[in-house]
């Protein structure tokens, strides 16, 4: 690893603001848009889970995968000014690009989970100290496959398309991943099972009292890595021509 | 003594390999416009010798990029074969010998000038530090801005300091001066002459046909994809410096035309005839001695464009 590479890949991200404040905030708004109202429920629907806990996991699966994937759009924007071909004329690998993109993906996952933690706790949520780690690791591994989604999405999106792309994508993924409603059974649950959404969604449930992944989670979200990974390193070495 | 002269060949052969920085065999590119197949880049031999500057020279479209691209391994050509030090261009990137402007290209924004060469040269084996990498490329006084902050002609200038950070054996420039004023073209040819450039392989791109007359010792004549002159400058001057001679003229022997002092070619277009010259007043003079019924006179520079086209247009293929 490059540490002088990495630590201008994170800075020149954390100073564009209005980059990492949308990737932040639209999901802390929403949080306190569904929470807020609600934060004095305490047993939701008959489960013993307060409205807070619940819609800030939830929230965690979502701003997570958001975050991650919004990398996308900084990546096209690098190559709609020919940053991408100046990169491929240095000795920088493909490994070493994408190790950087990974960790700038993850640093803005992790600032967007403790902003989400922290709010959530303003509304009263208590978890013991295990149950919030095992929670955002098992998060932080299910968000493997979006990285390399965004990674990928970014080296074949022109920079135009994919605020709308990433944002569709990202919202369909959500929605049959059961982010927003719960899917219990039948075909939308079958087709679930196999997005690896769905399982961060359990990951994020695990403080809920869910079971956290079972053998058909990790096969799902590992076998998206390797697709998307594979996409994505595919379209990153393709990606030469003058745009 | 056959055997001799192979040997001899064998050896020329090695030796220009080993001294060749850039050696190209009939590279050829094509891409697809609508139905239409072009080939940008059509049957190009480049070969450039180790401390060479050489031009690229040729009109837009000519396939100056393209063939920059084939030579830095960014594309892939569909027939020939493109080398850097003897290798593949890729392992030459991956030493970080090359040091490179693309034409189309700005700089990532959110970082100061410092910053963003700093975190270019980490990527090398052997950097140059900061300073040196600002002070050769001269703009010490943008250190501290921010990328997105800088003009057009500022973000050219740190572009050519980020292909300057690698140290490198080989630097290619594809239109460095593009955007600049004239002023700043001065000024950054100045900056080439004062030791960016000293004991380095230097190709660059140009529409400029100044620009590869001062500054190159070579140029290679690009037109339609094709290789029209590789040449020194100076003889390259004298084939692209031209005037043309256009006059009505109906009973004239085209050959004659063609043979009259100071004239290179001559065209007809029914009773017009157009001279394309190598010295117009010669031309001018003698044209008039043979034929003073010669009428509407008229001379022109012809531009590189003019040139160019007229080098092709003649099937005056690859030399």
């Amino acid at each position: 690893m490059n540490p002088v590479y990495l630590r201008y890949e994170l800075l020149r991200t954390f100073r564009n603001r209005r980059y990492v404040l949308f990737a932040i905030l639209i999901p802390v708004a929403l949080y306190f848009a569904t929470a807020g109202p609600s934060r004095g429920e305490s047993d939701l629907a008959g489960t013993g889970i307060s409205a807070p806990l619940y819609f800030m996991v939830g929230l965690a699966a979502f701003g997570g995968m958001n975050a991650v994937v919004s990398i996308g759009g900084r990546i096209a924007a690098e190559r709609s000014v020919g940053w991408t071909r100046q990169l491929r004329l240095t000795p920088l690998s493909t490994r070493g690009y994408f190790r950087a993109k990974v960790a700038t993906a993850y640093a803005l996952a992790l600032v967007t989970l403790g902003v989400l933690y922290f709010s959530g706790s303003t509304l009263g949520v208590r978890l013991p100290a295990g149950e919030w780690l095992r929670m955002t690791g098992l998060i932080l591994i299910g968000l493997v496959p979006f990285v390399a989604l965004g990674i990928f999405l970014g080296h074949i999106l022109t920079a135009e398309s994919t605020g709308p792309a990433i944002g569709g994508i990202t919202a369909l993924f959500a929605l049959l991943g059961g982010t927003w409603f719960p899917i219990q059974n039948g075909v939308m649950h079958d087709i679930a099972e196999a997005l690896p959404s769905y399982w961060l969604v359990q990951a994020s449930h695990v403080s809920l009292g869910g079971p956290g992944w079972t053998g058909l989670g990790w096969f799902v979200v590992a076998a998206w890595t390797v697709a998307l990974g594979a996409l994505a390193a595919r379209a990153y070495r393709r990606d030469t021509q003058r745009i | 003594m056959a055997s001799l002269d192979s040997v001899e060949t064998f050896v020329r052969t090695q030796r220009e390999q080993i001294d060749a920085s850039v050696e190209a065999r009939g590279l050829v590119k094509t891409y697809r416009s609508g139905a239409r197949i072009v080939r940008a880049v059509d049957g190009v031999d480049v070969s450039i010798a180790r401390g060479e500057t050489v031009a690229l020279l040729g009109p837009n479209g000519a396939g100056k990029s393209t063939t920059i691209d084939l030579l830095l391994g960014l594309l892939e050509p569909d027939a020939g074969e493109a080398s850097l030090f003897g290798g593949p261009p890729q392992e030459a990137v991956a030493a970080g010998r090359i040091g490179s402007m693309l034409q189309t290209g700005s700089l990532i924004r959110d970082l100061d000038v410092q910053e963003l060469v700093e975190m270019m040269a980490s990527v090398y084996p052997h950097p140059l530090c900061v300073e040196d990498t600002l002070r050769q490329a001269r703009i010490e006084e943008l250190a501290d801005r921010r990328t997105q902050t800088l003009s057009g002609g500022e973000t050219q200038r740190v572009r050519f300091a980020l292909a300057l950070v690698s140290d490198p054996d080989l630097l290619v420039l594809d239109e460095p001066t593009v955007g600049m004023d004239v002023e700043a073209r001065r000024a950054f040819w100045t900056t080439m002459r004062q030791g960016a450039a000293h004991g380095r392989t230097v190709l660059f791109a140009t529409h400029y046909m100044d620009e590869a007359d001062t500054y190159a010792d070579r140029a290679i004549l690009m037109a339609h994809g094709k290789v029209v002159a590789a040449a020194p400058t100076t003889e390259i001057k004298g084939l692209v410096g031209t005037r043309t001679i256009r006059a009505t003229l109906s009973d004239a022997d085209d050959a004659d035309l063609g043979a009259l002092e100071g004239v290179l070619q001559m065209e007809r277009h029914g009773d017009v005839v157009v001279l394309n010259c190598s010295d117009s007043d010669r031309a001018i003079r003698a044209l008039l001695d043979h034929y003073p019924e010669a009428r509407d006179i008229e001379i022109a520079s012809a531009g590189l464009e003019d040139a160019f086209v007229l080098l092709t247009s003649d099937g005056n293929g690859a030399s």
